[in-house]
């Protein structure tokens, strides 16, 4: 047993009557506690959307842009949150690697370009697209997960990995249906007439992008957070664990794993439909592989299987690669440092442009978690107990656990 | 392959119907005849042993029962139900429960939370309760440990959260893959006895054990497998004495 300091809250301490454990632990969710959470989650991202506009007021960070410039970048965050916490469903609960996501968010890109654009003629509202959108992804993430999710570990990543290629590839070289690496273009922008006094939808306002973004991403937390206390939340944690055993309780392996890859994915397509109608483009370039790993690298640097931890872990790296790195930028040249001269190459931090270098702090961030912190930021409590070893039960069940330990051949 | 040996029902020990019935099961992994014509009968009731060797085919005719592995040949039936084929998953439903080989239990989980998998397929959610009761009844060291996590127990433990776990399918069949594996003597002797008490208490069993002293200690009637094939069965009482199983398996 690995000595790790326990980080977690010693669940030793006063210990209620068995029957009221076992009463408790098998009441199912009440609807109460379901409507309190809802509730919770909707004052929440009421506070959020209150404050994180005020707070750009103030410095420093009213030196870094104008509060539009900060409220369209949340805009733009929200869309990696609304990723973050999909991939969550499949990696972090269900456990399947999924190295392909970015397929999803792009067939939602898609859809939302084929059913609200001069491209085809089409213009079906915004409103009704996000439902859309979320349906096709879901149907692709079932015929992507029905052949492949027999597969485990390893080789069902290489095939999402492969799927994740095929996708923008598609859209790529199939010019006559796509328009190829042009995109397609001039997709229609929502309208809501004034959005609850936000204004109009536009390039120059991004009120409303902010708050709709908001909305989405709340009603999918609702969503998904009452999934995963949920017989099919409580399913994938089995799977997760030992599909073999899982199978011998009765979970029907293949449509527990089905379902995950197929809410993730209507995640992801939720998100490509906003995506799209907020740049107003969509072209198979916005879709490569680093989309998927960034947001996979959101999922484990936050804390997988947390949903909370996962959107605030994609909020913070969205921000410090938007915002951070570019302020390092700008403040590292100020600072008005001498270059280096190390032989033949001179470094000179004031040049250095660190946006160049996301890819390279994002691989010593993970390589650095991973030693220091492998549970993520925010852990879920399962995890949590999952990375380090229990530390707190083992001693407390120490002189028994020993004694049997010994007697065992 | 043409069996020459067709299959021969060994003294049946009750009357009526078997609760679990295989007939000519043959099944292969990859080109290996693993099992070559197993036919066995467990009636309602009964704790049947499956003896052998280690790669006589016990634990794969577990999991060809299972629904693990697709039997090339032969029929399965359980109640009078054929259940050839049925995957892993549709066992509970039916009443069949199983502890599998190696315990695999959730180490991650709580030993409460593992019960409550048992429990996930269960549709008469009024009697959960007693049936955690019972699991603790029979096994009062769980009771101690409902809030820890599985992996944290000791082997024997293990064990029996496997069979509590499975007990919690309610099954009308437990199929149970070398419980005594990697145990010391004592507890053997203690998981053994809960055995015989949850067969009383009406839980027909089926147990695959290589420690065939034990097995025939507590079963009713025994099967031998050996190299995919059922080569002695009978009473438990005739297998002990009988020459040929006592000098293959019981040392003597």
């Amino acid at each position: 047993m690995t000595g790790h300091p326990t980080t977690g809250p010693a669940t030793g301490g006063t210990k209620p009557g068995i029957r009221q454990r076992l009463s408790r632990a098998m009441s199912p969710g009440t609807a109460f506690s379901a409507r309190h959470q809802s509730l919770t989650t909707v004052v929440t991202f009421a506070a959020i959307g209150i404050l994180l506009p005020v707070i750009v007021l103030l410095p420093p960070f009213s030196g870094f842009g104008t509060q539009n410039d900060w409220v369209g970048g949340f805009a733009d965050a929200g869309i990696f949150v609304l990723l973050a916490i999909g991939l969550n469903v499949v990696v972090g609960w269900a456990g399947l690697l999924d190295l392909g996501y970015a397929a999803f968010f792009a067939i939602g890109s898609y859809t939302y370009a084929y059913g609200a654009s001069p491209f085809t003629g089409l213009h079906i509202p915004f409103w009704f697209m996000l439902p859309i959108g979320a349906f096709v992804a879901a149907s692709f993430g079932i015929m992507l997960g029905a052949p492949t999710l027999r597969l485990r570990g390893d080789y069902l990543a290489i095939v999402t990995l492969g799927f994740g290629e095929i996708v923008p590839a598609v859209f790529l070289n199939a010019s006559t249906l796509t328009n190829g690496t042009n995109g397609i273009v001039g997709l229609d922008q929502p309208s809501f007439g004034r959005l609850f006094g936000v204004g109009d939808f536009g390039f120059t306002n991004p009120w409303p992008y902010f708050v709709t973004i908001l909305g989405i991403i709340a009603v999918a937390f609702m969503l998904l957070s009452r999934l995963e206390n949920s017989r099919l939340g409580r399913a994938w944690v089995a799977i997760r664990e030992d599909e073999l055993a899982a199978a011998s309780m009765g979970i029907n392996t293949v449509t527990t794993k089905l379902l995950a890859f197929a809410i993730g994915a209507s995640t992801a397509g939720l998100a490509g439909v906003y995506s799209a109608s907020k740049l107003s483009i969509v072209s198979p370039d916005q879709f490569n592989f680093t989309v998927s790993f960034t947001v996979l690298a959101m999922v484990v640097l936050g804390g997988m299987g947390n949903i909370w931890g996962v959107a605030a872990g994609a909020f913070l790296i969205f921000e410090l690669q938007s915002q951070g790195l570019k302020q390092l930028n700008t403040f590292i040249g100020g600072l008005g440092l001498p270059a280096f001269n190390l032989g033949p190459i001179t470094v000179d931090l004031a040049t250095i442009n660190f946006l160049n270098y996301q890819y390279l702090l994002y691989g010593l961030a993970l390589v650095l978690m991973m030693l220091l912190r492998p549970e993520g930021l925010f852990p879920s409590r399962r995890r949590r107990r999952e990375l380090h070893e229990l530390p707190d039960e083992a001693e407390r069940g120490n002189v028994e656990l020993s004694e049997a330990d010994e007697v065992e051949l | 392959m043409t069996t020459e040996n067709a299959p021969v029902r060994h003294a049946p020990p009750a009357d009526g119907q078997p609760m679990l019935r295989l007939t000519d099961i043959h099944s292969y992994y990859g080109n290996i005849h693993a099992l070559q014509g197993i036919s066995l009968d467990v009636f309602p009731g009964e704790i049947v042993t499956l003896l052998g060797a280690n790669g006589a085919g016990k634990t794969t005719t577990l999991r060809t029962i299972h629904g693990l592995l697709r039997p090339k040949r032969g029929a399965i039936e359980f109640e009078g139900k054929d259940i050839t084929g049925m995957p892993a998953h549709e066992h509970v439903g039916v009443g069949i429960g199983q502890s599998p080989e190696g315990r695999r239990i959730f180490g991650r989980m709580t030993v409460m939370e593992n019960l409550q998998m048992g429990a996930y397929s269960r549709k008469d959610k009024e009697h959960l309760s007693e049936d955690y009761e019972r699991v603790f009844e029979f096994f009062p060291r769980l009771r101690e440990r409902t809030n820890q996590a599985g992996g944290t127990l000791s082997g024997g433990e293990q064990q029996m959260l496997a069979i509590g776990r499975a007990l919690m399918t309610r099954p009308k069949l437990l199929l149970l893959d070398e419980p005594s594996m990697g145990l010391a003597p004592i507890l053997v002797e203690e998981i053994f006895s809960i055995m015989t008490d949850i067969n009383k208490q009406g839980t027909t069993i089926l147990l695959v054990e290589q420690n065939a002293l034990m097995a025939l200690g507590v079963a009713q009637r025994g099967y031998v497998l050996q190299t995919g094939r059922i080569v002695q069965s009978g009473p438990a009482q005739d297998l002990l004495n009988d020459p040929e199983v006592k000098r293959a398996y019981l040392g003597g």
